[in-house]
């Protein structure tokens, strides 16, 4: 079974996107993301420590902070 | 004053660890550190937010303790029923000092122990009647209550009684909000979980009450201040200095807070978060369905409430940040006297903290004003994103430890021979009588506020009257005695 923990996305006094999972207290920064234009938002994302996640790709750049279900790469 | 080095706190920690079996041992290695400010994920260095090791006597307490205790019990003008057996109510009531201000026992009720008192046919049989029964009871004596929060001790997770049936049918008939909180002691390892689970019952049970509702007028200045529980007036003497600097306040969560204030809060324009740990959850719900951003702040010692006023005032208009450089000028002359007046009498001196929530780091600002300097800190029930921020926080090579036991802590002071203790209630009395000044920073004590400009003065002068009292040197420590032959004849 894939792990798929809940994460919510939001951005930074700095306009960062930062990532966190409540049930893991971990707070990183997003180091990339796939796809970030204006029609596709989410795909691989990779954070500072090396870990990847996956989120299901949105159809446009939504509204932040938003709580996803993202597995876990 | 010679500082320790890394190698030396590193040996420290093992020469602590060796009085353990070896799976204890291997365990409590992972939540002892030395700080490294050029790690910056403390997840590499320590492991925090787990069970404490049986036979270990650890400082924590318990999901109850953390809803009632610390979230829901300070709101004034609701009636918070420790539902279950007597004890968990009766022994922490009152306990904490959050101040409020009305009249008890009539449109407030923060220090009454409220319980349903279950006795063994309740356990046997369910004690869903009787909760109702006891909410009736309420109703009838103290009519000016806002509403209810019905607090789960273990037995009611253990025997499943139905407590969301039973509020939401009350709150019907009562027309009053009755808030069922799953916040049974055995869940999670610490108090952390409990504060989790009051910000979720706060959430799905109040929080939207007002949403329709627009009648309440809001201001561009509207802020809230989220976990502060106003001990010792903590809330109180933090509030002036925003409502000085033109800001104004909404909510109060939860020290001195209402039932009001809280449904209001969704209303403000930002949230400002002194206990990221017991509050972060419920900032991170209004940031994302209210769009309502977050700040952390500090309020301890002056520096830090300058740079913190600075930085809310940021987010505001001029005339808030003229507010706000008018307050920090306005308190300078008074905060120069204090410390002109308590540095001389407190420079140099070492201090060892073991607390909760946010104390372990947000208080190092307020010693370092004095010329102090903390040489250990840790936390009863912090995560790992708290000691991501504390690293940050404290001077390299500090020790730092997690969920530390008694002989942990005894050790560390033997070794690093503080000059102040700062810790709870639990471990006052065995450092007292090993002859160390110490001071209660769960409750300040008996004393405080401890926010603020104000506070401050409170805080230096407290420190100073501590540290600097005679009576230390005039305990007799029983193993500080040169002569032991008499020792050997009172055994
Ligand atoms: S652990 Fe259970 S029985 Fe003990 S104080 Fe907490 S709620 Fe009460």
């Amino acid at each position: 079974m894939s792990i798929m923990p809940n994460v919510i996305i939001r951005k930074n006094q700095q306009g960062q996107l930062s990532f966190y999972v409540p049930k893991k207290d971990l707070e990183e920064m997003v180091v990339s993301i796939e796809y970030d234009g204006p029609s596709a938002w989410g795909g691989e994302v990779q954070l500072v420590d090396g870990s990847k996640y996956y989120i299901e790709p949105l159809e446009a750049p939504p509204q932040l902070p938003l709580t996803l279900r993202v597995k876990r790469l | 004053m010679t500082e320790r080095t890394r190698t030396e706190n590193e040996a420290l920690i093992q020469e602590v660890l060796k009085a353990y079996p070896e799976q204890t041992k291997k365990d409590r290695a992972k939540h002892l550190m030395v700080n490294d400010k050029n790690v910056d994920k403390s997840k590499k260095c320590i492991i925090s937010n787990k069970k404490s090791q049986p036979g270990v006597t650890t400082m924590r307490g318990c999901a109850y303790a953390g809803a009632k205790g610390v979230v829901w019990g300070p709101i004034k003008d609701m009636v918070h029923i420790s539902h279950g057996p007597v004890g968990c109510g009766a022994y922490t009531r009152a306990g904490r000092r959050n101040y409020y201000s009305g009249f008890t026992g009539v449109n407030n009720f923060v220090t009454i122990n409220f319980t349903s008192d279950y006795q063994e046919k309740d356990i046997v049989f369910g004690g869903d009647k009787k909760l109702e029964k006891m909410i009736d009871e309420v109703e009838m004596l103290f009519p000016l209550h806002k509403g209810i929060s019905v607090l789960s001790e273990c037995p009611i997770g253990l025997i499943g009684d139905d407590i969301e049936a039973v509020a939401r049918k009350k709150s019907k008939q009562i027309n009053k909000p009755i808030v069922p909180v799953r916040c049974e002691g055995f869940r999670g390892v610490s108090q952390s979980l409990g504060h989790h689970i009051a910000n979720d019952s706060i959430r799905d049970w109040l929080l939207s009450k007002r949403d329709e509702d627009n009648s309440f007028e809001t201001t561009p200045y509207d802020v809230s201040i989220l976990g502060d529980y106003n001990i010792g007036g903590d809330a109180w003497s933090s509030r002036v200095l925003l409502e000085e600097m033109g800001l104004r306040v909404v909510a109060q969560w939860s020290g001195d807070g209402s039932l009001s204030e809280m449904e209001l809060t969704p209303k403000v324009k930002m949230n400002l978060l002194h206990c990221y740990r017991s509050m972060n959850y419920i900032s991170r719900h209004m940031e994302e369905k209210y769009g309502i951003p977050w700040l952390e702040y500090n309020f301890f010692g002056p520096t830090k409430i300058a740079e913190s006023l600075r930085k809310i005032a940021s987010h505001f208009d001029s005339k808030i940040q003229e507010g706000a450089e008018r307050v920090i000028a306005k308190y300078q002359p008074t905060m120069d006297a204090v410390i002109a007046k308590y540095r001389p009498r407190l420079q140099g001196k070492k201090v060892l903290l073991y607390v909760g929530g946010l104390r372990p780091r947000h208080t190092v600002g307020a010693y370092e004003d004095l010329g102090m300097e903390v040489v250990g800190t840790g936390y009863e029930f912090a995560h790992n994103d708290d000691y991501d921020r504390t690293m940050k926080d404290m001077k390299d090579a500090t020790l730092i430890y997690d969920d530390a036991s008694a002989h942990e802590l005894d050790e560390f002071v033997k070794v690093l021979k503080p000059d102040l203790v700062g810790s709870g209630i639990k471990e006052k009395y065995g450092f007292q009588k090993m002859g160390v000044p110490f001071r209660q920073m769960h409750s300040w004590d008996y004393s405080g506020p401890y926010h603020g400009y104000d506070g401050f003065a409170i805080f230096a002068r407290d420190m100073d009257m501590t540290i600097n009292n005679p009576c230390w040197s005039k305990i007799p420590v029983p193993w500080k005695q040169a002569d032991k032959s008499s020792l050997a004849a009172t055994a």
